[in-house]
């Protein structure tokens, strides 16, 4: 379809459903006025029954644990995904060490940017580390902390050094945390299977309110989903960056 | 205006729906896609959102606070890390593309025939 053609139904389609979300919020209660009830008895029994003071990841890593299961999954196949996509064709082949890459920097990347990079790395792992477990404590968890963690390595690439983010980080050990993590998450759920009775039901106990080892099961899944965003997050940057500075084709147009 | 979040929201989903359907580039495409689907953050963290609630982490507040509802949050974290990784594969997929057609307009993308 062209353009102008897929202009034109816009044209009509877009205001149309425009009018149709209207009529629909016209029967939403107002903002601010909260009407569920599901909501109110997390708020109400989530302390005195999982010992979790941050109620989000109370419900990511407990109440609604089988939910983050299938996330976790839907994580794993994108990343496996990007990875087959951007996987080396018939008429390409791997340059190992091209010129000049080595010292690859980013244009414009001043010395000072390259030197801040470098202290950035241990304080980004330390801080990723820390939310990690705490999140069941503080805002974070698994997801936030592995995202933050992942970018540890990344600052490596920041500094202009990208050979040793790949010495740091290597492919096997980043599909390795991956899988660990994502394995590591579903056995969790067949231990609550095999000694609670039901898959992902906490078996640990739960401990005081606010402190770092409390809340049950919670900073295990937590970890486990850290190692694997940590690996998937670093899988899909390294891809991308594979593909600009390494694969080279054989001659003509098409792949 | 007590139904101005959702206003908001159905804007971005317009305006984003307006930017796949109007795109002449395929990163302007994906990004646009990550737009519709802001819309949904808005919506949900909208709908879940109480006059005077706090946020519902109660570390360093009384348990009994008024809180707002967590199950609203929790999605949208999973929409977030969703959204984040669909949207790596689609630019890999874009990657694939320019290789194959040496163009990221959506207008040279032609039948898959060699």
């Amino acid at each position: 379809m062209s353009r102008r053609a897929r202009l034109a139904m816009f044209a009509i389609a877009g205001p149309g459903l425009a009018v149709v979300m209207l009529i629909g919020m016209h029967g939403m209660p107002a903002f601010g006025h909260y009407h569920g009830v599901y909501g109110l008895l997390i708020d109400k029994i989530e302390v005195p029954e999982r010992h979790a003071t941050d109620l989000v990841t109370a419900l990511n890593f407990d109440i609604r644990a089988f939910d983050t299961l299938g996330e976790e999954f839907i994580l794993f196949a994108s990343v496996a995904g990007v990875a087959l996509l951007l996987r080396k064709l018939r008429h390409e082949r791997e340059a190992r060490r091209r010129r000049g890459i080595e010292d690859h920097s980013f244009a414009g990347a001043s010395a000072g940017l390259q030197v801040a990079s470098l202290y950035l790395i241990p304080l980004l792992i330390a801080l990723g580390c820390y939310i990690v477990v705490h999140g069941a404590l503080t805002p974070g968890g698994g997801f936030q902390g592995g995202i933050v963690l992942a970018a540890g390595p990344l600052a490596i690439l920041l500094a202009g050094r990208y050979f040793a983010m790949k010495r740091l980080a290597p492919e096997w050990m980043l599909e390795a945390s991956e899988a660990i993590g994502a394995a590591g998450y579903a056995l969790i759920g067949v231990a609550g299977l095999i000694i609670a009775g039901v898959y992902l039901k906490n078996f640990l106990p739960l401990g005081t309110p606010a402190m770092l080892l409390s809340a049950g099961m919670m900073p295990i899944n937590s970890v486990a989903v850290g190692l694997e965003v940590t690996g998937a997050f670093l899988v899909v940057w390294t891809e991308f960056l594979d593909q600009e500075l390494f694969v080279e084709r054989d001659g003509g147009d098409r792949a | 205006m007590s139904f101005l979040p959702y206003v908001i929201a159905a804007w971005l989903l317009l305006v984003g729906l307006y930017g796949v359907v109007s795109s002449t580039n395929l990163i302007r495409t994906v990004l646009s896609l990550t737009i519709v689907q802001s819309s949904t953050y808005l919506v949900l963290l909208g709908v879940g959102y109480r006059t005077g609630g706090k946020a519902p982490i109660v570390a360093d507040i009384p348990t009994s606070s008024k809180l707002v509802d967590p199950v609203v949050q929790v999605l949208v974290l999973t929409d977030v890390v969703i959204e984040a990784t669909v949207t790596a594969l689609l630019l890999a997929l874009v990657v694939q593309a320019h290789k194959r057609f040496g163009s990221i307009r959506p207008a040279d993308l032609r039948a898959l025939r060699d």
